[in-house]
């Protein structure tokens, strides 16, 4: 019990210091969720919204296998991205494993399938209500999914937010593919995964306050987003998300 | 759907639209001209709204011909009116932004059709915040400013309350009186259902009566509240006249 309240007094004051190792680890993390989430929302937003109004023949296997994306391991797609940069990988020549980049690859395959879900489902909810409208005003599929995921927009917004607290709380693939190496590729989540094994449990404990804290500000934010959103129009979110650690 | 016919807007010959296994309509032949007034009537599940998405081309015939003028502008209108999560300014302009008309060109003549409907002064303000009649009044505005030669209405009043039910079957006879793209010597073909035998005898010229997917009576407005019925509508009508 000592050792918690001393790991969690030390945390504190790391976390109210300006401990420059502590906070190029915070930075890190949140510059490589960031740009994860950028890649991943720009391609899963408009996927998302197309496979909202497309009709095609599989479409139902394709969502079956979205669907079952949505439950891979971080570690698998670690592994995934591990064997595709790896010296004799595909693409391994891009020299990326163990770095940044690789980091940002791998983040961003494990949101795409949140993203691009979460997506469709609002679109496709919104297509059930006003795509016959649409069509009727002579808006094919394309501009009927865009217009859509414009109008969704209070609610993609928090798939946006939580897409980044999903990225941001992952520890299995960064480690993989990042190796966690002090000064280039350790972020959050593996700074604690180390730390913990290592016993220094002060700074584990400050980056996990910092991470909760994080994760906090971000469901704060989604209930801010949504709150406005029911002010400006009445209506509340049909896509229920909040971000866990 | 191509091939015009004289001096008619669309000609059905027997046909079929099946969901699953619902017929939802069974070999429906009609024939309607411009500048008709042609109201659906019959009970809920009776075909009237298939046959609305049909005529707009929202729904396919899975048998039968069905031909129709292809140059006639059309519009429909929905029960609950469908608008965006923008200002009804911009639902309006959306719609003629879709046809090709640019943004700017498409906003000023969103706001003069809104100023058609009375509602100028909400121009701005997002449109589902608006009460229903409102919402269905820029509905008709976005109607309007396409200039449709052909209106088509799927029981435009069944969600509102007296007032706005008065406001917008006004408008939808101001509507019916006004002309389409194709000038003023040819004044707007409307194809309206509605449960409200009150409003049909207001504004059709033409009455239809459907039954499980059936045209079971098609006759001029007067013949249909006034003449001969087969059994099924005579009591379509008692039922809902009472």
């Amino acid at each position: 019990m000592s050792t918690l309240s001393e790991s969690a007094s030390t945390a504190l004051q790391l976390t109210l210091s300006s401990d420059p190792v502590l906070w190029a680890i915070v930075g890190r993390s949140l510059s490589v969720s960031a740009a994860a989430c950028v890649i991943a929302c720009g391609v899963g937003l408009v996927l998302g919204a197309w496979l909202g109004v497309a009709r095609f023949a599989g479409r139902g296997a394709v969502l079956a296998v979205l669907n079952t994306f949505l439950a891979v391991p971080s570690v698998v797609v670690g592994l995934v991205v591990y064997l595709l940069l790896s010296r004799s990988g595909p693409l391994g020549s891009l020299g990326w494993l163990f770095s940044v980049k690789a980091m940002v690859l791998a983040q961003a395959i494990l949101v795409l399938p949140v993203v691009t879900a979460l997506t469709r489902q609002a679109v496709e909810d919104a297509e059930h209500a006003h795509g016959e409208q649409l069509r009727s005003m002579g808006a094919g599929p394309l501009l009927r999914s865009l217009l859509l995921a414009w109008d969704e927009r209070y609610a993609l917004l928090t798939v946006l937010i939580a897409s980044f607290g999903r990225a941001i709380s992952e520890v299995g693939a960064v480690m993989i593919v990042g190796g966690n190496i002090d000064g280039f590729t350790r972020v959050m989540t593996t700074a604690i995964a180390l730390e913990t094994s290592k016993g220094d449990l002060p700074l584990a404990l400050a980056l996990g306050i910092i991470l909760l804290t994080v994760v906090l500000a971000l469901n704060v934010l989604i209930a801010l987003v949504r709150r406005w959103r029911e002010r400006v129009d009445g209506s509340a979110s049909s896509t229920p998300v909040g971000v866990a650690a | 759907m191509s091939g015009a016919v004289a001096d008619t807007w669309v000609d059905m010959r027997q046909v079929t639209v099946r969901y699953g296994r619902v017929q939802a309509l069974d070999q429906v032949t009609l024939r309607i001209t411009p500048g008709e007034r042609v109201a659906l009537v019959g009970a809920n599940g009776s075909g009237k709204s298939t046959l609305l998405r049909v005529l707009h081309g929202l729904a396919d015939a899975s048998g039968g011909g069905f031909q129709c003028h292809g140059d006639m502008r059309q519009a429909m209108l929905f029960q609950r009116p469908h608008m965006l999560r923008t200002s009804a300014q911009n639902n309006v302009a959306l719609a003629l932004w879709l046809r090709g008309t640019r943004w700017r060109d498409a906003r000023t003549a969103a706001l003069a059709a809104l100023q058609r409907v009375g509602l100028q002064d909400i121009a701005a303000q997002n449109a589902r915040t608006l009460s229903g009649g409102q919402q269905q009044r820029v509905a008709l505005a976005r109607a309007w400013a396409l200039r449709p030669d052909v209106l088509l209405l799927d029981e435009p009043t069944a969600s509102l309350d007296p007032h706005a039910k008065r406001e917008v079957e006004a408008l939808m006879a101001d509507f019916a009186t006004s002309y389409g793209s194709a000038g003023p010597a040819h004044p707007v073909t409307m194809v309206f259902s509605s449960h409200n035998l009150g409003q049909v005898k207001r504004l059709a010229s033409r009455v239809i009566y459907m039954e499980h997917g059936r045209v079971m009576a098609d006759l001029p407005v007067h013949d249909f509240f006034n003449g001969p019925l087969p059994e099924a509508a005579r009591l379509f009508v008692k039922g809902e006249m009472v």
